[in-house]
Protein backbone atom coordinates (compact mmCIF):
# COMPACT_ATOMS: atom_id res chain seq x y z
CA UNK A 1 0.00 0.00 0.00
CA UNK A 2 1.10 3.30 -0.66
CA UNK A 3 2.17 5.43 2.52
CA UNK A 4 0.05 8.62 1.14
CA UNK A 5 -3.02 6.31 1.09
CA UNK A 6 -2.54 5.64 5.16
CA UNK A 7 -4.96 8.14 7.19
CA UNK A 8 -4.96 6.43 10.53
CA UNK A 9 -2.15 4.14 12.16
CA UNK A 10 -0.78 2.57 15.49
CA UNK A 11 2.69 1.23 15.43
CA UNK A 12 3.70 -0.85 18.83
CA UNK A 13 0.57 -0.27 20.51
CA UNK A 14 0.40 -2.29 24.19
CA UNK A 15 -2.37 -0.47 26.96
CA UNK A 16 -2.93 -2.12 30.48
CA UNK A 17 -6.26 -1.91 32.62
CA UNK A 18 -4.46 -1.71 35.82
CA UNK A 19 -2.08 -4.78 35.77
CA UNK A 20 -4.23 -6.20 32.81
CA UNK A 21 -2.41 -6.20 29.66
CA UNK A 22 -5.62 -5.68 26.75
CA UNK A 23 -3.44 -4.41 23.59
CA UNK A 24 -0.44 -6.78 23.06
CA UNK A 25 2.01 -5.42 20.31
CA UNK A 26 -0.48 -3.54 18.02
CA UNK A 27 0.25 -2.43 14.59
CA UNK A 28 -1.81 -1.51 12.14
CA UNK A 29 -3.07 0.88 9.41
CA UNK A 30 -6.12 2.35 7.95
CA UNK A 31 -6.67 3.11 4.43
CA UNK A 32 -8.07 6.54 3.69
CA UNK A 33 -11.49 6.68 2.79
CA UNK A 34 -12.29 3.15 2.79
CA UNK A 35 -14.22 1.19 5.45
CA UNK A 36 -12.28 -0.85 7.82
CA UNK A 37 -14.32 -3.66 9.62
CA UNK A 38 -12.62 -4.64 13.51
CA UNK A 39 -13.85 -8.32 14.12
CA UNK A 40 -13.19 -10.66 16.94
CA UNK A 41 -14.67 -12.92 19.76
CA UNK A 42 -16.18 -10.39 22.43
CA UNK A 43 -13.79 -9.24 25.00
CA UNK A 44 -10.39 -9.42 22.39
CA UNK A 45 -9.90 -5.26 22.76
CA UNK A 46 -11.93 -4.37 19.80
CA UNK A 47 -13.65 -1.12 22.08
CA UNK A 48 -10.37 -0.61 23.55
CA UNK A 49 -8.31 0.15 20.37
CA UNK A 50 -10.95 2.00 18.59
CA UNK A 51 -10.95 4.58 21.66
CA UNK A 52 -7.25 4.79 21.66
CA UNK A 53 -7.66 6.77 18.36
CA UNK A 54 -9.82 9.33 19.57
CA UNK A 55 -8.41 9.46 23.32
CA UNK A 56 -10.88 7.80 25.56
CA UNK A 57 -8.90 6.54 27.69
CA UNK A 58 -7.51 9.69 28.88
CA UNK A 59 -10.49 9.69 31.65
CA UNK A 60 -9.78 6.61 32.77
CA UNK A 61 -7.11 6.94 35.19
CA UNK A 62 -6.36 2.96 35.41
CA UNK A 63 -5.18 3.06 31.71
CA UNK A 64 -1.66 2.72 30.91
CA UNK A 65 -0.78 3.55 26.81
CA UNK A 66 2.32 2.46 25.05
CA UNK A 67 3.17 3.12 21.25
CA UNK A 68 2.03 5.23 18.43
CA UNK A 69 -0.79 6.40 16.91
CA UNK A 70 -0.74 8.56 13.64
CA UNK A 71 -3.23 10.39 12.03
CA UNK A 72 -1.24 11.67 8.31
CA UNK A 73 1.71 12.71 9.93
CA UNK A 74 -0.02 14.13 13.18
CA UNK A 75 1.46 12.51 16.39
CA UNK A 76 -2.65 11.87 18.04
CA UNK A 77 -0.71 11.80 21.51
CA UNK A 78 1.71 14.70 20.99
CA UNK A 79 2.07 16.77 24.48
CA UNK A 80 0.78 20.49 22.65
CA UNK A 81 -2.19 18.86 20.36
CA UNK A 82 -5.56 18.90 22.48
CA UNK A 83 -7.44 16.24 22.97
CA UNK A 84 -10.15 18.82 21.50
CA UNK A 85 -8.51 18.97 18.01
CA UNK A 86 -7.98 15.15 18.26
CA UNK A 87 -11.32 14.49 18.64
CA UNK A 88 -12.90 16.91 16.22
CA UNK A 89 -11.03 15.58 13.42
CA UNK A 90 -12.04 11.75 14.74
CA UNK A 91 -15.28 11.38 15.58
CA UNK A 92 -16.96 8.47 17.17
CA UNK A 93 -20.38 6.77 16.62
CA UNK A 94 -20.94 4.58 20.20
CA UNK A 95 -22.39 0.68 20.22
CA UNK A 96 -25.61 1.96 22.01
CA UNK A 97 -27.00 5.37 20.41
CA UNK A 98 -26.52 8.12 23.00
CA UNK A 99 -28.46 11.37 21.69
CA UNK A 100 -28.58 13.79 24.43
CA UNK A 101 -31.22 14.34 26.30
CA UNK A 102 -31.91 17.34 24.53
CA UNK A 103 -33.52 18.08 21.29
CA UNK A 104 -32.87 17.02 18.01
CA UNK A 105 -31.75 20.58 17.07
CA UNK A 106 -29.67 21.07 20.21
CA UNK A 107 -27.79 17.64 19.78
CA UNK A 108 -26.08 18.36 16.33
CA UNK A 109 -26.31 22.37 17.64
CA UNK A 110 -23.99 21.27 20.59
CA UNK A 111 -20.75 19.96 19.16
CA UNK A 112 -20.68 23.03 16.75
CA UNK A 113 -21.03 25.47 19.51
CA UNK A 114 -18.15 23.21 21.47
CA UNK A 115 -16.27 23.54 18.64
CA UNK A 116 -16.50 27.64 18.22
CA UNK A 117 -18.45 27.40 14.95
CA UNK A 118 -20.21 30.99 14.93
CA UNK A 119 -23.92 30.91 14.49
CA UNK A 120 -24.67 31.72 11.69
CA UNK A 121 -23.47 29.09 9.90
CA UNK A 122 -24.73 26.23 12.44
CA UNK A 123 -27.93 26.56 10.61
CA UNK A 124 -26.62 24.86 7.44
CA UNK A 125 -24.62 22.93 8.67
CA UNK A 126 -27.42 21.31 10.77
CA UNK A 127 -29.57 20.49 7.83
CA UNK A 128 -26.36 19.70 5.56
CA UNK A 129 -25.47 17.00 8.41
CA UNK A 130 -29.05 15.63 8.68
CA UNK A 131 -29.45 15.09 5.50
CA UNK A 132 -26.10 13.76 4.88
CA UNK A 133 -26.66 11.05 7.38
CA UNK A 134 -30.60 10.81 5.64
CA UNK A 135 -32.42 11.38 8.75
CA UNK A 136 -33.40 15.26 7.54
CA UNK A 137 -36.83 14.05 6.04
CA UNK A 138 -37.22 12.07 8.83
CA UNK A 139 -36.90 14.75 11.32
CA UNK A 140 -36.99 18.44 9.43
CA UNK A 141 -40.53 19.02 10.67
CA UNK A 142 -39.77 18.57 14.44
CA UNK A 143 -36.43 19.61 15.20
CA UNK A 144 -37.31 20.56 18.98
CA UNK A 145 -38.40 17.38 19.77
CA UNK A 146 -36.92 15.29 22.34
CA UNK A 147 -34.33 13.08 20.79
CA UNK A 148 -35.00 10.39 23.23
CA UNK A 149 -38.28 10.40 21.21
CA UNK A 150 -37.13 8.80 17.93
CA UNK A 151 -36.70 5.23 16.91
CA UNK A 152 -33.47 3.31 17.66
CA UNK A 153 -32.58 3.80 14.21
CA UNK A 154 -33.10 7.15 13.67
CA UNK A 155 -30.78 8.30 17.18
CA UNK A 156 -28.45 6.16 15.92
CA UNK A 157 -28.36 7.93 12.82
CA UNK A 158 -28.85 11.37 14.49
CA UNK A 159 -25.37 10.10 16.20
CA UNK A 160 -23.73 9.94 12.61
CA UNK A 161 -25.55 13.43 12.00
CA UNK A 162 -23.70 14.79 15.28
CA UNK A 163 -20.72 13.23 14.51
CA UNK A 164 -20.66 14.21 10.87
CA UNK A 165 -21.17 18.28 11.58
CA UNK A 166 -18.06 18.34 12.55
CA UNK A 167 -16.55 17.11 9.22
CA UNK A 168 -13.64 15.02 10.86
CA UNK A 169 -11.69 13.17 8.92
CA UNK A 170 -11.87 9.78 10.16
CA UNK A 171 -15.32 8.41 12.37
CA UNK A 172 -15.02 5.53 14.97
CA UNK A 173 -17.65 3.32 14.87
CA UNK A 174 -18.64 0.75 17.62
CA UNK A 175 -20.59 -1.87 16.92
CA UNK A 176 -23.27 1.07 15.69
CA UNK A 177 -25.96 -1.69 14.62
CA UNK A 178 -25.81 -3.89 17.02
CA UNK A 179 -28.90 -2.77 19.26
CA UNK A 180 -30.64 -2.40 16.17
CA UNK A 181 -33.42 -4.22 13.83
CA UNK A 182 -32.63 -5.55 10.27
CA UNK A 183 -34.16 -2.92 8.63
CA UNK A 184 -32.57 0.00 10.65
CA UNK A 185 -29.12 -2.05 10.08
CA UNK A 186 -29.51 -1.99 6.55
CA UNK A 187 -30.34 1.77 6.42
CA UNK A 188 -27.24 2.30 8.72
CA UNK A 189 -24.76 -0.12 6.19
CA UNK A 190 -25.92 1.84 2.85
CA UNK A 191 -25.14 5.04 5.32
CA UNK A 192 -21.46 3.81 6.31
CA UNK A 193 -21.21 3.03 2.45
CA UNK A 194 -22.15 6.39 0.89
CA UNK A 195 -20.07 8.29 4.15
CA UNK A 196 -16.68 6.73 2.65
CA UNK A 197 -16.19 8.56 0.03
CA UNK A 198 -15.97 11.88 2.59
CA UNK A 199 -14.27 10.27 5.87
CA UNK A 200 -11.98 7.25 6.56
CA UNK A 201 -14.43 4.67 8.73
CA UNK A 202 -12.80 1.99 11.02
CA UNK A 203 -16.07 0.45 12.17
CA UNK A 204 -16.46 -2.79 14.76
CA UNK A 205 -18.85 -5.62 14.05
CA UNK A 206 -19.82 -8.92 15.47
CA UNK A 207 -21.16 -9.54 12.13
CA UNK A 208 -19.56 -11.45 9.61
CA UNK A 209 -22.31 -10.34 7.12
CA UNK A 210 -21.83 -7.38 8.03
CA UNK A 211 -18.19 -6.66 7.38
CA UNK A 212 -18.29 -8.54 4.13
CA UNK A 213 -20.90 -6.18 3.14
CA UNK A 214 -19.35 -2.64 3.86
CA UNK A 215 -15.63 -3.33 4.67
CA UNK A 216 -13.09 -2.94 2.02
CA UNK A 217 -10.62 -4.05 4.71
CA UNK A 218 -10.97 -6.86 7.23
CA UNK A 219 -8.96 -7.04 10.75
CA UNK A 220 -9.16 -9.56 12.96
CA UNK A 221 -8.19 -9.64 16.29
CA UNK A 222 -8.08 -12.15 19.24
CA UNK A 223 -7.24 -11.68 23.01
CA UNK A 224 -5.74 -8.71 22.40
CA UNK A 225 -3.67 -8.86 19.67
CA UNK A 226 -3.93 -8.74 15.94
CA UNK A 227 -4.23 -12.37 14.18
CA UNK A 228 -4.72 -11.57 10.73
CA UNK A 229 -5.76 -8.58 8.42
CA UNK A 230 -6.30 -7.49 4.92
CA UNK A 231 -8.72 -7.33 1.65
CA UNK A 232 -12.03 -7.99 3.46
CA UNK A 233 -12.56 -10.62 0.43
CA UNK A 234 -9.32 -12.63 0.51
CA UNK A 235 -9.61 -12.71 4.76
CA UNK A 236 -13.00 -13.99 4.89
CA UNK A 237 -12.31 -16.80 1.54
CA UNK A 238 -9.22 -17.39 1.85
CA UNK A 239 -7.94 -17.01 5.38
CA UNK A 240 -4.21 -17.47 6.42
CA UNK A 241 -4.62 -18.29 10.14
CA UNK A 242 -6.73 -21.18 11.88
CA UNK A 243 -8.16 -18.99 14.20
CA UNK A 244 -9.10 -16.62 11.51
CA UNK A 245 -10.73 -19.46 9.45
CA UNK A 246 -12.63 -20.83 12.41
CA UNK A 247 -13.98 -17.36 13.72
CA UNK A 248 -15.31 -16.42 10.57
CA UNK A 249 -16.90 -19.40 9.76
CA UNK A 250 -18.61 -19.07 13.20
CA UNK A 251 -17.26 -21.90 14.82
CA UNK A 252 -16.41 -19.48 17.99
CA UNK A 253 -17.15 -15.93 19.43
CA UNK B 1 -54.89 -26.29 61.77
CA UNK B 2 -50.99 -24.49 60.29
CA UNK B 3 -53.08 -23.61 57.70
CA UNK B 4 -55.34 -22.12 59.27
CA UNK B 5 -53.30 -20.27 61.84
CA UNK B 6 -51.25 -18.91 58.99
CA UNK B 7 -54.27 -17.49 57.61
CA UNK B 8 -54.94 -15.29 60.93
CA UNK B 9 -51.67 -14.00 61.22
CA UNK B 10 -51.46 -12.77 57.77
CA UNK B 11 -55.16 -11.54 57.85
CA UNK B 12 -54.68 -9.87 61.54
CA UNK B 13 -51.05 -8.18 59.57
CA UNK B 14 -53.11 -6.72 56.71
CA UNK B 15 -55.60 -4.93 59.08
CA UNK B 16 -52.46 -3.91 60.85
CA UNK B 17 -50.89 -2.33 58.24
CA UNK B 18 -53.88 -0.99 56.59
CA UNK B 19 -54.98 0.56 60.35
CA UNK B 20 -51.40 2.53 60.15
CA UNK B 21 -52.41 3.87 57.10
CA UNK B 22 -55.02 4.89 57.57
CA UNK B 23 -54.03 6.80 60.52
CA UNK B 24 -51.51 8.76 58.83
CA UNK B 25 -53.65 9.91 56.12
CA UNK B 26 -56.30 10.80 59.58
CA UNK B 27 -53.81 12.71 61.57
CA UNK B 28 -52.57 14.72 57.78
CA UNK B 29 -56.47 15.51 57.50
CA UNK B 30 -56.63 16.45 60.75
CA UNK B 31 -54.13 18.65 60.82
CA UNK B 32 -54.91 20.07 57.67
CA UNK B 33 -58.61 20.57 58.69
CA UNK B 34 -57.22 22.22 62.74
CA UNK B 35 -55.52 24.36 60.39
CA UNK B 36 -58.25 25.37 58.07
CA UNK B 37 -60.70 26.14 61.23
CA UNK B 38 -58.71 28.11 63.05
CA UNK B 39 -57.66 30.28 60.03
CA UNK B 40 -61.58 30.97 58.90
CA UNK B 41 -62.38 31.87 62.89
CA UNK B 42 -59.85 33.88 62.46
CA UNK B 43 -61.35 35.98 59.07
CA UNK B 44 -64.53 36.00 60.85
CA UNK B 45 -63.03 38.52 62.89
CA UNK B 46 -60.74 40.50 60.44
CA UNK B 47 -60.84 41.23 57.12
CA UNK B 48 -58.37 39.46 54.54
CA UNK B 49 -57.92 42.54 52.97
CA UNK B 50 -56.18 44.59 56.26
CA UNK B 51 -54.55 40.35 56.80
CA UNK B 52 -52.54 40.69 53.13
CA UNK B 53 -52.09 44.16 52.44
CA UNK B 54 -51.35 45.02 56.70
CA UNK B 55 -47.42 46.04 57.12
CA UNK B 56 -47.53 45.89 61.14
CA UNK B 57 -47.87 43.11 63.24
CA UNK B 58 -48.87 44.17 66.24
CA UNK B 59 -51.26 41.83 67.97
CA UNK B 60 -50.73 43.38 71.45
CA UNK B 61 -51.28 46.95 70.75
CA UNK B 62 -54.29 49.21 70.85
CA UNK B 63 -55.83 49.11 68.47
CA UNK B 64 -54.24 45.26 67.01
CA UNK B 65 -52.75 45.03 64.34
CA UNK B 66 -52.55 41.68 62.01
CA UNK B 67 -50.62 42.72 59.02
CA UNK B 68 -48.64 39.54 57.52
CA UNK B 69 -46.77 41.36 55.68
CA UNK B 70 -43.55 42.17 57.28
CA UNK B 71 -43.41 38.51 58.51
CA UNK B 72 -43.80 36.98 54.80
CA UNK B 73 -41.50 39.57 53.58
CA UNK B 74 -39.03 38.26 56.45
CA UNK B 75 -39.64 35.14 55.31
CA UNK B 76 -39.17 35.59 51.94
CA UNK B 77 -36.22 37.77 52.53
CA UNK B 78 -34.43 34.86 54.90
CA UNK B 79 -35.07 32.10 52.40
CA UNK B 80 -33.79 33.53 49.36
CA UNK B 81 -30.48 34.74 50.88
CA UNK B 82 -29.94 31.40 52.64
CA UNK B 83 -30.54 30.09 48.32
CA UNK B 84 -28.71 32.02 47.08
CA UNK B 85 -25.83 31.11 48.83
CA UNK B 86 -26.97 27.70 49.14
CA UNK B 87 -28.02 26.79 45.41
CA UNK B 88 -24.90 27.65 44.25
CA UNK B 89 -22.67 26.33 46.42
CA UNK B 90 -24.57 22.94 46.90
CA UNK B 91 -24.73 22.03 43.38
CA UNK B 92 -20.86 22.71 43.03
CA UNK B 93 -20.08 20.61 45.77
CA UNK B 94 -22.26 18.09 44.19
CA UNK B 95 -20.55 18.48 40.97
CA UNK B 96 -16.60 18.56 42.58
CA UNK B 97 -18.11 15.27 44.49
CA UNK B 98 -19.60 13.48 41.74
CA UNK B 99 -17.12 14.35 38.87
CA UNK B 100 -13.49 15.62 40.19
CA UNK B 101 -13.02 14.27 43.93
CA UNK B 102 -11.27 10.72 43.49
CA UNK B 103 -13.19 7.94 45.32
CA UNK B 104 -10.72 8.24 48.72
CA UNK B 105 -11.84 12.33 49.21
CA UNK B 106 -15.13 11.72 47.93
CA UNK B 107 -15.62 8.26 50.90
CA UNK B 108 -14.24 10.97 53.49
CA UNK B 109 -15.96 14.39 52.18
CA UNK B 110 -19.60 12.53 51.75
CA UNK B 111 -20.11 11.08 55.37
CA UNK B 112 -18.49 14.67 57.45
CA UNK B 113 -21.52 16.23 54.90
CA UNK B 114 -24.38 13.89 56.18
CA UNK B 115 -23.28 14.74 59.56
CA UNK B 116 -23.55 17.98 58.74
CA UNK B 117 -27.44 17.53 59.07
CA UNK B 118 -27.72 15.69 62.49
CA UNK B 119 -26.28 19.20 64.04
CA UNK B 120 -29.15 20.18 65.96
CA UNK B 121 -30.99 23.60 65.16
CA UNK B 122 -30.40 25.21 68.42
CA UNK B 123 -26.51 24.84 68.29
CA UNK B 124 -26.53 26.25 64.69
CA UNK B 125 -28.46 29.07 66.06
CA UNK B 126 -25.93 29.45 69.18
CA UNK B 127 -22.99 29.52 66.47
CA UNK B 128 -25.52 32.70 64.78
CA UNK B 129 -25.60 34.20 68.35
CA UNK B 130 -22.13 33.59 69.51
CA UNK B 131 -19.83 33.72 66.20
CA UNK B 132 -21.80 34.93 63.39
CA UNK B 133 -23.51 37.62 64.96
CA UNK B 134 -20.09 39.85 65.78
CA UNK B 135 -18.74 39.09 62.85
CA UNK B 136 -21.13 40.66 60.79
CA UNK B 137 -21.43 43.40 62.82
CA UNK B 138 -17.79 43.65 63.22
CA UNK B 139 -17.59 43.48 59.59
CA UNK B 140 -20.28 45.82 58.69
CA UNK B 141 -19.94 48.22 61.21
CA UNK B 142 -23.66 47.69 62.62
CA UNK B 143 -24.49 47.70 66.26
CA UNK B 144 -25.19 43.97 66.24
CA UNK B 145 -25.56 41.28 63.86
CA UNK B 146 -28.61 39.57 64.25
CA UNK B 147 -30.25 40.29 60.97
CA UNK B 148 -31.62 38.46 58.13
CA UNK B 149 -28.55 37.97 56.08
CA UNK B 150 -26.83 35.88 60.00
CA UNK B 151 -30.43 33.75 59.50
CA UNK B 152 -29.53 33.40 55.61
CA UNK B 153 -26.37 31.96 56.30
CA UNK B 154 -26.97 29.78 58.77
CA UNK B 155 -29.87 28.35 57.14
CA UNK B 156 -27.99 27.87 54.29
CA UNK B 157 -25.31 26.02 56.27
CA UNK B 158 -28.46 24.03 57.35
CA UNK B 159 -29.81 23.55 53.80
CA UNK B 160 -26.86 22.45 52.16
CA UNK B 161 -26.37 18.65 53.57
CA UNK B 162 -29.67 18.22 51.95
CA UNK B 163 -28.65 19.84 48.81
CA UNK B 164 -25.39 18.31 48.10
CA UNK B 165 -26.57 14.69 49.02
CA UNK B 166 -29.70 15.33 46.65
CA UNK B 167 -27.79 16.97 43.70
CA UNK B 168 -24.93 14.67 43.80
CA UNK B 169 -27.11 11.12 43.74
CA UNK B 170 -28.68 13.12 40.74
CA UNK B 171 -25.57 14.14 39.09
CA UNK B 172 -24.08 10.54 39.58
CA UNK B 173 -26.60 9.09 38.15
CA UNK B 174 -26.35 10.73 34.84
CA UNK B 175 -25.81 7.73 32.09
CA UNK B 176 -22.24 7.38 31.70
CA UNK B 177 -23.17 7.27 27.60
CA UNK B 178 -23.91 10.98 27.53
CA UNK B 179 -20.60 12.38 28.98
CA UNK B 180 -19.19 10.13 26.49
CA UNK B 181 -21.06 11.55 23.33
CA UNK B 182 -20.02 14.74 25.02
CA UNK B 183 -16.39 14.20 24.93
CA UNK B 184 -16.69 12.23 21.59
CA UNK B 185 -17.22 15.70 20.22
CA UNK B 186 -14.41 17.38 22.08
CA UNK B 187 -16.10 18.88 25.11
CA UNK B 188 -13.66 19.55 27.80
CA UNK B 189 -14.68 17.72 31.70
CA UNK B 190 -15.95 21.15 32.25
CA UNK B 191 -18.12 22.14 29.61
CA UNK B 192 -19.47 18.58 29.82
CA UNK B 193 -20.63 19.60 33.21
CA UNK B 194 -22.15 22.65 32.43
CA UNK B 195 -24.22 21.74 29.00
CA UNK B 196 -24.68 17.93 29.81
CA UNK B 197 -24.30 16.42 32.90
CA UNK B 198 -25.89 19.22 35.64
CA UNK B 199 -28.94 19.50 32.07
CA UNK B 200 -29.59 15.56 32.16
CA UNK B 201 -29.50 15.50 36.58
CA UNK B 202 -31.66 18.59 36.46
CA UNK B 203 -35.41 16.84 37.93
CA UNK B 204 -32.64 15.52 40.55
CA UNK B 205 -31.10 18.89 41.43
CA UNK B 206 -34.16 20.46 41.29
CA UNK B 207 -35.76 17.86 43.79
CA UNK B 208 -32.31 19.04 45.90
CA UNK B 209 -33.62 22.94 45.72
CA UNK B 210 -36.86 22.39 46.75
CA UNK B 211 -35.93 20.08 49.35
CA UNK B 212 -33.53 22.92 50.54
CA UNK B 213 -36.06 25.74 50.31
CA UNK B 214 -38.61 23.38 52.31
CA UNK B 215 -35.86 23.02 55.22
CA UNK B 216 -35.58 27.23 55.18
CA UNK B 217 -39.02 28.16 54.76
CA UNK B 218 -39.84 25.50 57.76
CA UNK B 219 -36.63 26.13 60.01
CA UNK B 220 -37.95 27.89 63.34
CA UNK B 221 -35.13 27.46 66.29
CA UNK B 222 -32.26 28.91 64.24
CA UNK B 223 -33.75 31.93 63.17
CA UNK B 224 -35.41 32.60 66.41
CA UNK B 225 -32.22 32.76 67.68
CA UNK B 226 -30.11 34.73 65.11
CA UNK B 227 -32.75 37.10 63.29
CA UNK B 228 -33.22 39.51 66.13
CA UNK B 229 -36.95 39.27 66.14
CA UNK B 230 -37.70 42.90 65.12
CA UNK B 231 -41.68 42.74 64.64
CA UNK B 232 -40.63 46.32 62.24
CA UNK B 233 -41.25 46.25 58.68
CA UNK B 234 -37.84 44.79 57.47
CA UNK B 235 -35.97 46.77 54.80
CA UNK B 236 -32.72 44.65 54.16
CA UNK B 237 -30.86 41.85 54.82
CA UNK B 238 -29.04 44.11 57.74
CA UNK B 239 -31.94 44.56 58.99
CA UNK B 240 -33.43 42.31 62.38
CA UNK B 241 -36.40 40.28 61.19
CA UNK B 242 -38.56 38.03 62.60
CA UNK B 243 -40.07 35.32 60.02
CA UNK B 244 -43.65 33.38 59.84
CA UNK B 245 -42.00 30.40 61.95
CA UNK B 246 -40.59 32.38 64.79
CA UNK B 247 -43.35 34.77 65.18
CA UNK B 248 -45.58 31.04 65.87
CA UNK B 249 -42.98 29.87 67.89
CA UNK B 250 -42.76 33.25 69.78
CA UNK B 251 -46.43 33.97 70.52
CA UNK B 252 -48.13 30.75 71.09
CA UNK B 253 -46.83 29.99 74.43
CA UNK B 254 -48.29 33.10 75.81
CA UNK B 255 -51.48 33.82 73.60
CA UNK B 256 -54.89 32.84 75.77
CA UNK B 257 -56.79 30.52 74.20
CA UNK B 258 -59.23 31.04 71.16
CA UNK B 259 -58.98 34.98 71.22
CA UNK B 260 -58.28 36.51 67.74
CA UNK B 261 -54.46 36.96 68.62
CA UNK B 262 -54.79 33.07 69.41
CA UNK B 263 -56.50 32.18 65.65
CA UNK B 264 -54.16 34.83 63.68
CA UNK B 265 -50.98 32.36 64.32
CA UNK B 266 -53.26 29.97 62.66
CA UNK B 267 -53.87 32.04 59.91
CA UNK B 268 -50.19 32.73 59.44
CA UNK B 269 -49.34 28.88 59.53
CA UNK B 270 -51.95 28.39 56.47
CA UNK B 271 -49.97 31.11 54.85
CA UNK B 272 -46.38 29.37 55.40
CA UNK B 273 -48.40 25.77 54.39
CA UNK B 274 -49.69 27.47 50.89
CA UNK B 275 -46.06 28.65 50.16
CA UNK B 276 -44.42 25.54 51.15
CA UNK B 277 -47.14 23.87 48.78
CA UNK B 278 -46.83 26.09 45.71
CA UNK B 279 -42.65 25.43 45.99
CA UNK B 280 -43.59 22.14 45.78
CA UNK B 281 -46.26 21.95 42.68
CA UNK B 282 -43.49 24.16 40.96
CA UNK B 283 -40.64 21.69 41.35
CA UNK B 284 -43.01 18.76 40.34
CA UNK B 285 -43.97 20.94 37.57
CA UNK B 286 -40.07 21.69 36.36
CA UNK B 287 -39.17 17.86 37.29
CA UNK B 288 -41.99 16.92 34.97
CA UNK B 289 -41.05 18.88 31.90
CA UNK B 290 -37.32 17.80 32.28
CA UNK B 291 -38.13 14.60 32.69
CA UNK B 292 -40.13 14.89 28.96
CA UNK B 293 -36.03 14.33 27.35
CA UNK B 294 -35.30 11.42 29.30
CA UNK B 295 -38.01 9.28 28.73
CA UNK B 296 -37.25 7.36 25.38
N1 LIG C 1 -12.17 0.71 31.63
C1 LIG C 1 -11.75 -0.57 31.76
N2 LIG C 1 -11.15 -0.96 32.91
C2 LIG C 1 -10.70 -2.24 33.03
N3 LIG C 1 -10.83 -3.18 32.10
C3 LIG C 1 -11.43 -2.86 30.93
C4 LIG C 1 -11.93 -1.54 30.71
N4 LIG C 1 -12.47 -1.51 29.47
C5 LIG C 1 -12.33 -2.75 28.95
N5 LIG C 1 -11.70 -3.57 29.82
C6 LIG C 1 -11.33 -4.98 29.57
O1 LIG C 1 -10.56 -5.01 28.41
C7 LIG C 1 -10.87 -6.15 27.63
C8 LIG C 1 -11.24 -5.73 26.22
O2 LIG C 1 -12.47 -5.06 26.22
P1 LIG C 1 -13.12 -4.42 24.94
O3 LIG C 1 -12.11 -3.62 24.22
O4 LIG C 1 -14.35 -3.72 25.36
O5 LIG C 1 -13.49 -5.71 24.09
P2 LIG C 1 -14.39 -5.83 22.79
O6 LIG C 1 -14.82 -4.47 22.38
O7 LIG C 1 -13.51 -6.50 21.80
O8 LIG C 1 -15.54 -6.70 23.16
C9 LIG C 1 -12.01 -6.85 28.34
O9 LIG C 1 -11.47 -7.94 29.04
C10 LIG C 1 -12.54 -5.84 29.30
O10 LIG C 1 -13.00 -6.45 30.47
MG1 LIG D 1 -16.76 -3.63 22.40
Amino acid sequence: MNKDDIKLSASSVNLWFGNKQVLKNINVSFPKNQITALIGPSGCGKSTLLRCFNRMHDLSPDARIEGKFLLEQQDLYENDLSVTQVRSRIGMVFQKANPFPKSIYENINYGLKINDVPKEKRQSIIENALKESYIWEEVKDEMQKPATRLSGGQQQRLCIARAVSLRPEVILMDEPCSALDPLSTLKIEELIVKLKKDYTIIIVTHNMQQAQRVADKTVFMYLGEIIEEGDTKTLFSDPKNDLTANYVKGHFG
Amino acid sequence: MQLRARERIDHSVKLLVKTTGFLVIAILGGIFFMLLWNTAAFFLKIKPMDFITGTQWNPSGNPATYGILPLLVSTCLVTLGAMVIAIPLGIGTASFLSEYAGKRLKNILKPIIEMLAAVPSVAIGFLGIVILGPGIAQLTGQPNGLNALNGAILLAVMALPTIITVAEDALHGVPHMYKEASYAVGASKWKTLIYVTIPAAAPGILAAVMLGVGRAIGETMTVLMATGNASAFPKGFFNSVRTITATIAIEMGEVPYQTTHYYSLFAIAAVLFLITLAVNLLGEHYVNKFRKYHSA
